[in-house]
């Protein structure tokens, strides 16, 4: 399966990720050809074999329900850019 | 045109553990901004989620409470967008995999029959902070207290055909959750939200018509109107010759007003897949067969048991199990007046009444269930009459006393049951409306009934509602008919 530069344009998009129009096609390229290689795998018979959501044989720890956190605010929102009123400011967003 | 509606509905949760779902941050209402989001609910670098044991055990509960199947390994994935509410760049939730398999909720009509509304799936995510879009010199506030909270979203089928089936279904699930005691239930702070699908075709037309989604309404009267209000724009735009566009809404519960959101057509490209940071969730047996024996009685079990045991109507009995706090306020009532009839009037009336005045839950009623079953008790017994019965209640409301008894005492409301004091009450009654007895006597005998009611009413007033009004009402009638 091949992919299409408008299609990785598409995707960095989605992702937020920045591609200069010059790496457009080499992405493109490597991108297909990770692509290929997944055609090669999908040749293989997996009739019976159960889709695997992580390759570790184990199974989630469940954690009891007790507050161990507490408030690190001034912490936390050191790095931040802009904070007021203890809210962390971002660029305006509206729907 | 004959045009049918369908419905469905996505319904957010919040479960009402104490920390969130992958970290141990409190979910406590109403903190300071940011001060109940750790590094996990901040999506840090280096994080690692750990999931909330309580947070399973609740999304379990709701799925024996509506009998669906629960899928023993169930996958966390990762739902991929940007938004500054949500710092990780991700949605931790279920797709593929989801806790809550296929189960029902059936609702009752308002012709009395029952319906059963088919629920898809339920799945375990976590919510999202919050923006705060007032000015902060041209930018936009986080609160991150509500990152990683854990919730359920249900999802129904589209099997709901009306804003009434909505709200009774919405209704319903309310009742079921806070019964399972898994969420607060308290609407007004967002515990409970529904995204609603809407669509309309042709009565009889088997196809499904272009739906839009209303998001995040949550209150049973915001979505009650906003799916009004989508109809009949719906239907109009088709027979105007238009089509529906398939695009998310927004309601304004305060002005009414609907709009289009942004198109979310690229924006709903999530790219999901498997969370690497959380192993699949397996749930055994013994797990199971623990909630399975600690479920409580369901509102359905609870209201089939209110009509058996204690004869009560559908219609009361579907109001008194529709809520736990009701019902167990009914059920404590009932225990002390031994009359299960008379306490649910007096809990749907008197009661239901005065809580909507002040605007309190019955769990905070001023009146506890023992004082209103002490209260019955009285009446029962021939203490007080059903008229001073309001006036002791008044008093109890507004903590005039302790119980029925203390004022009774207090107020000398006591029903005069003494033949001798009647009789010479009413002797002066007939003598002070000596017209008005000649004209019940001159009058045939199926006008007496009512006539009668005239010297009642005197009677009453003259021992200031303290006669007994059955014997008022019989000795009244041997003199009077003589």
């Amino acid at each position: 399966m091949a992919i299409d530069a408008s299609e990785v344009q598409k995707v960095a998009h989605l992702a937020r990720l920045s591609i200069s129009d010059d790496a457009v096609d080499a992405t493109t390229t490597t991108i297909s050809s990770i692509l290929e290689l997944v055609d090669q795998m999908q040749a293989v018979d997996t009739q019976n074999v159960e889709p695997l959501a992580n390759p570790l044989d184990a199974t989630q720890r469940l954690r009891a329900d007790v507050v161990s956190e507490d408030n690190q605010r001034e912490k936390l929102q050191s790095c931040a850019p802009a904070v007021e009123d203890g809210l962390f400011l971002v660029p305006r967003v509206i729907e | 045109m004959q045009w049918e509606t369908v419905i469905g509905l996505e319904i957010h949760v919040q479960l009402a553990t104490k920390t969130k779902i992958f970290s141990g941050a409190s979910t406590a209402f109403g903190a300071e901004p940011n001060t109940q989001a750790c590094a996990v609910d901040l999506g840090l670098p280096g994080i690692l989620p750990v999931v909330n044991e309580e947070a399973i055990n609740m999304a379990i509960k709701f799925g024996l409470g509506i009998d669906a199947e629960i899928n023993k390994v169930n996958v966390f994935e990762r739902k991929n967008y940007f938004y500054p509410d949500l710092p990780k760049g991700y949605q931790t939730t279920q797709l593929e995999k989801p806790i809550v398999g296929a189960g029902h909720v059936d609702i009752t009509l308002a012709d009395g029959s029952t319906k059963s509304i088919r629920i898809h799936h339920a799945h375990l995510e976590e919510d999202a902070g919050k923006s705060l879009h007032e000015d902060f010199h041209g930018m936009s506030g986080i609160d991150l207290n509500r990152a990683g909270t854990p919730l359920i979203e249900i999802v129904t089928e589209p099997d709901i055909r009306s804003s009434e089936e909505a709200v009774a279904f919405a209704k319903k699930l309310h009742s079921i959750v806070t019964t399972l005691g898994i969420c607060d239930g308290e609407m007004s702070q967002g515990s409970m939200r529904f995204d609603v699908n809407v669509s309309v075709r042709p009565k009889g037309q088997e196809e499904l018509g272009t739906r839009t989604e209303t998001k995040n309404l949550n209150s049973f009267k915001f979505m009650e109107a906003a799916i009004h209000k989508e109809v009949e724009r719906q239907i109009d735009v088709l027979e105007d010759g238009g089509k529906i566009t398939q695009e998310t809404r927004l309601y304004n519960g305060d002005t009414g007003e609907a709009r289009s959101m942004r198109s979310k057509e690229e924006a709903n490209d999530y790219r999901y897949f498997p969370c690497p940071d959380l192993l699949p969730v397996v749930i055994d047996d013994s797990r199971l067969e623990k909630l399975k024996a600690d479920m409580p009685e369901m509102p359905d079990a609870k209201k089939a048991r209110f009509i058996a045991n204690f004869g009560l109507n559908d219609y009361d009995a579907e109001i008194l199990s529709g809520d736990q706090a009701t019902a167990h306020y009914f059920e404590a009532s009932v225990a002390v007046s031994q009359d299960a009839k008379l306490s649910a009037n007096w809990v749907m009336g008197e009661l239901s009444r005065s809580l909507n005045q002040s605007s309190i839950g019955i769990s905070a009623s001023p009146v506890t269930a023992e004082m209103l079953g002490g209260l019955i008790q009285r009446i029962k017994d021939n203490t007080i009459s059903g008229k001073i019965a309001k006036e002791v209640f008044e008093a109890l409301w507004n903590g005039e006393g302790t119980s029925a008894d203390d004022v009774i005492e207090k107020k000398g409301l006591k029903q005069v049951t003494d033949t001798g004091a009647i009789e010479t009450m009413i002797d002066e009654v007939l003598a002070a409306n000596a017209q008005q007895v000649d004209n019940y006597r001159a009058a045939p005998e199926d006008k007496r009934g009512k006539m009668i009611g005239f010297f009642v009413g005197k009677c009453m007033q003259a021992s200031k509602g303290k006669a007994n009004p059955g014997m008022v009402n019989q000795i009244l009638k041997q003199k009077l008919d003589g």
